[in-house]
């Protein structure tokens, strides 16, 4: 299963390049002059995100670098402690929710203390293999079409980091064991 | 609400920052935060400038339109505002596929252009439509069959089965989507009900 899933993700964008093209040409579009002209709003989608990215990316920085997601961190760990969760994979949730490189270090890192396949270590890879940084979502696809009041978006995203971080731990106590 | 968030994080990482004595670092994350801002959009601009030139072709071509087609019952249910036809439909199963395959650099473009056609669709053009918030629902919880990121690093650190969480990620995606998928629900109805307050 797994083997025939990676084979269809290595798979699937070198066959679409291929294809897509082919099937145009076939439908006499003018495949070259088409893709230039699509590409074109690229370049000004990517600018226009730049002001909501910078916006967000500071003040995440800010909250990290002066202490504050530390504390909030230990101020949460001994509540995780007392039910036999491996408070070591809080901060992670956290930083999850809100930064996808700064996260992805943070795993990285509790797999190479624990070990891959100690309790924290699969945890750690499961939490964050299994939903994306709702924050940085939020940010660029509403920024790239100007969107200022996202309503209830941000609630839901957090609602099912919520949900993905509490299954994550639950799934993995009980198939490998707490 | 993000007014809130963001003002959250400043004011807290400023008066933590002031009490542990940590100014110069804020000082510096701050600009350190910018810069990686503005450079992960000029990574996106090349994956941007790729993605929409190829999905032009594939909008030409009509095989968005053969898609939408495809899965019109699914995004019936899950999009019921979008007229049939429209070509929104098209990207937003491409995003999900991307999505679902881990091809998170195919994922974004097709996401962007996918909300871009939902923003055509938007009455008011600075507030969400309940379309737009249905698909960042979609994409923050990510449907995803191989976390490929994480067993390389499982790899990397001798894990004796890096693969073996793959079934514990595929359900707790699967779980969080379907939480996304109500709660999205859940508001949609409610927001139908009461107009949007500014």
């Amino acid at each position: 299963m797994y083997a025939l899933i990676s084979t269809i993700s290595m798979w699937a964008i070198p066959v679409m390049i291929a294809f897509i093209p082919l099937y145009a040409a076939f439908r006499k579009v003018p495949v070259y002059e088409t893709f230039v002209d699509g590409a074109k709003d690229g370049f000004d989608t990517a600018v226009r995100i730049i002001p909501h990215l910078v916006g967000m990316m500071t003040a995440i920085s800010i909250f990290r670098a002066s202490g504050a997601l530390d504390m909030f961190v230990s101020a949460i760990q001994p509540l995780l402690d007392s039910v036999g969760i491996p408070g070591e994979v809080l901060p992670l949730g956290i930083l999850r929710t809100i930064t996808g490189a700064g996260s992805l270090a943070y795993a990285t890192d509790l797999i190479q203390e624990h070990g891959p396949d100690s309790l924290v270590g699969r945890i750690a890879s499961t939490i964050q293999g299994s939903t994306d940084t709702t924050l940085y979502v939020i940010t660029v696809y509403f920024g790239a079409v100007g969107i200022r009041n996202a309503r209830y978006a941000i609630k839901v995203g957090l609602f099912s980091d919520l949900v993905g971080f509490v299954t994550a731990i639950a799934i993995c106590m009980l198939v490998f064991g707490g | 609400m993000v007014n809130w968030i963001w003002l959250f994080f400043i004011v807290c990482g400023f008066v933590i920052g002031a009490i542990n004595g940590r100014m110069e670092q804020v000082t510096e994350a701050a600009f350190e935060g910018a810069k990686t801002g503005v450079s992960v959009c000029i990574g996106l601009i090349s994956v941007l400038v790729f993605w929409l030139g190829l999905m032009r072709i594939a909008e030409q071509a009509g095989l968005l339109q053969k898609l939408g087609n495809l899965l019109r019952p699914f995004i019936r249910f899950l999009f019921p505002t979008i007229p049939k036809d429209h070509p929104a439909i098209g990207y937003i199963i491409t995003n999900m596929s991307a999505n679902i395959l881990g091809l998170g650099n195919a994922a974004t473009p097709m996401g962007i252009k996918a909300m871009q056609e939902l923003q055509k669709l938007n009455g008011d053009k600075t507030v969400a439509s309940a379309d737009m918030c249905t698909l960042l629902a979609l994409n923050t919880a990510s449907i995803t069959l191989i976390p490929t990121t994480l067993i390389a690093i499982r790899m990397n650190f001798g894990s004796a089965n890096p693969t073996e969480i793959v079934g514990t990620t595929l359900l707790a995606t699967l779980i969080a989507t379907t939480a996304a998928i109500l709660a999205d629900k859940w508001y949609r109805y409610r927001h139908a009900l009461k107009p949007p307050k500014e």
